[in-house]
């Protein structure tokens, strides 16, 4: 009973706003516990975790919930209504507050579907959809309120590598249109490099790769996980200059 | 090691019951606090009530039948056949009505609720509800808890009736009693007292049933197997809940009214 080793361990960092920071790992290091923690959804044995400027390892769960809202999660395995439609799905923090769905809030939802490119689906339910759609809807719920913060969750977790390159396009869509902080979670590398080195383009509307010698900001760090404890953070050139030979490994 | 190993189960047990009992204590605290969610009640409230309506008519009648058949011989025996009514409305008001239509509800609707919260909560939509800033047990527990109590209460009176009736059709045609004098048997039993203990029972087998329904479902772990097993003791832990409750309630209850 009970778990004597903790599964995190004097994990200190900070999100800056508007900074998207990339935290990797193996499989069972922590990082979905990372996300849940800063959410409030766990609470840590230890310690203390500060969002928005306010100390939620110290609040009541009912006192979280406004500070929720301003918060969007993307859940690994999407944790879509599956009794409710897609539009449904999208429009659910909305209809919260208004009880159902009106013209505005329609266009809201549609314009949300349309970021993700899913403008078509609004009528399905999540079971109609494919796995990577589904991720899809589940950014486009998260993004509907314009959060101050995003959490992805392993978004590209077990998808093929195209569909993989169309969820991380979002992301980094998100990230340069409306510059919002996040937290990403994977073990994908190839998408925290693609991350580091492409923007988004908003004339071409798509994601282009960094040209050479750029000195643009791209708003990535990453954060390694290893042991319950960081072991890296930093951006993905000083990343790349590590010596630590785990790091050489993994990156390998 | 086995002292350990005892220490644990016992802490978890605990655990469970302080589990439940926060949750059935938020579902009524609820009630007091902003939002209320209205159409989920009322969805559940039909879901629950109209749902059950078939099954409840049809085994409240066939117990009120049964219970004129069984009790007739014996009340023959001392020349009381005509206390049948009385027999009837006694037993189905006081004590039938209420507790097998708690257990057809909680076999009904106990387990339903611990599926449907079990397989959203394996599925991680309990947490995406909290992620969004959304109390599940504001929109997901206290309706069933309302939903539940209010339309338990009106099964029970109309099982009460059709009971009755059941009783009624034996004596009439089997039994050959006067009508009048079974129905007039019938209302005269009963007391304030009588109705009461009808009427209360419903109320706390309700809440039993959506509350263990509700701890159950938002507890379940281990993907569909979880739900599974979440969901069979849901049933088992309402029904056993709802008799010896039973037991301790009446005994109370006959107490404050001095039988």
């Amino acid at each position: 009973m009970g778990f004597e080793q903790p599964v995190l361990d004097q994990i200190s960092f900070e999100l800056v706003r508007g900074e998207t920071k990339v935290v990797l790992g193996e499989a069972g290091t922590g990082k979905t516990l990372l996300l849940k923690l800063a959410l409030g959804l766990l609470k840590p044995d230890a310690g203390r975790i500060t969002v928005l400027g306010e100390q939620i390892s110290a609040m009541r769960e009912q006192d979280m919930y406004a500070l929720r809202r301003q918060i969007g999660m993307v859940f690994q395995e999407s944790a879509l209504f599956d009794s409710l439609t897609v539009e449904e799905n999208v429009a659910y923090r909305l209809i919260e507050e208004t009880g159902m769905i009106t013209d505005k809030i329609h266009a809201r939802v549609l314009e949300a579907l349309e970021f993700v490119e899913l403008g078509h689906t609004s009528s399905l339910f999540p079971s109609e959809l494919s796995g990577g759609m589904r991720r899809r809807v589940a950014i486009a719920r998260a993004i509907i309120t314009q959060p101050e913060i995003l959490l992805y969750d392993s978004p590209t977790g077990g998808l093929d590598p195209v569909t993989s390159n169309t969820i991380i396009e979002l992301v980094v869509k998100q990230r340069d249109v409306y510059q919002t902080g996040s937290l990403l979670v994977t073990h994908r590398l190839q998408d925290a490099f693609t991350m580091a080195s492409h923007y988004f383009d908003r004339k071409l509307n798509k994601m282009v790769p960094l040209e050479d010698g750029s000195a643009r900001n791209m708003h990535t760090t990453f954060l390694i996980l290893r042991d319950h404890k960081i072991i890296f953070e930093g951006t993905a050139p000083e990343l790349l200059r590590s010596h630590d030979p785990y790091i050489r490994e993994y990156l390998s | 090691m086995a002292t350990t190993y005892f220490s644990d189960v016992v802490k978890e047990k605990i655990g469970a019951v302080q589990d439940y009992s926060l949750l059935a204590g938020r579902s009524i605290s609820n009630l007091f606090a902003q939002p209320r969610y209205y159409a989920d009640t009322l969805l559940q409230a039909d879901l629950i009530g109209v749902g059950s309506l078939p099954i409840v008519v049809l085994i409240g009648f066939f117990t009120g039948a049964v219970l004129a058949l069984q009790t007739a011989s014996t009340l023959q025996q001392f020349g009381s056949l005509s206390l049948t009514g009385k027999l009837v409305a006694l037993s189905m008001v006081r004590e039938l009505g209420p507790v097998l239509t708690g257990i057809l509800v909680s076999g009904r609707n106990s387990s339903g609720m611990a599926s449907e919260l079990g397989s959203m909560k394996v599925t991680e939509q309990i947490d995406a509800m909290r992620a969004m800033g959304v109390d599940p047990t504001k929109k997901l527990v206290t309706p069933r808890v309302i939903a539940t109590v209010v339309m338990l209460f009106f099964l029970s009176i109309i099982s009460d009736l059709v009971g009755l009736a059941g009783g009624f059709v034996i004596s009439y045609l089997l039994l050959g009693l006067d009508p009048n004098q079974y129905w007039t048997t019938a209302y005269q039993a009963l007391r304030f007292g009588d109705v009461f203990m009808g009427l209360g029972k419903p109320v706390m087998f309700g809440f039993i049933i959506s509350s263990i329904g509700c701890y159950y479902g938002m507890t379940a772990k281990g993907g569909t197997e979880g739900v599974g097993r979440a969901t069979t003791q849901a049933v088992v832990s309402a029904s056993v809940l709802i008799v010896v409750s039973d037991f301790f309630l009446t005994k109370l209850l006959m107490e404050f009214f001095q039988y």
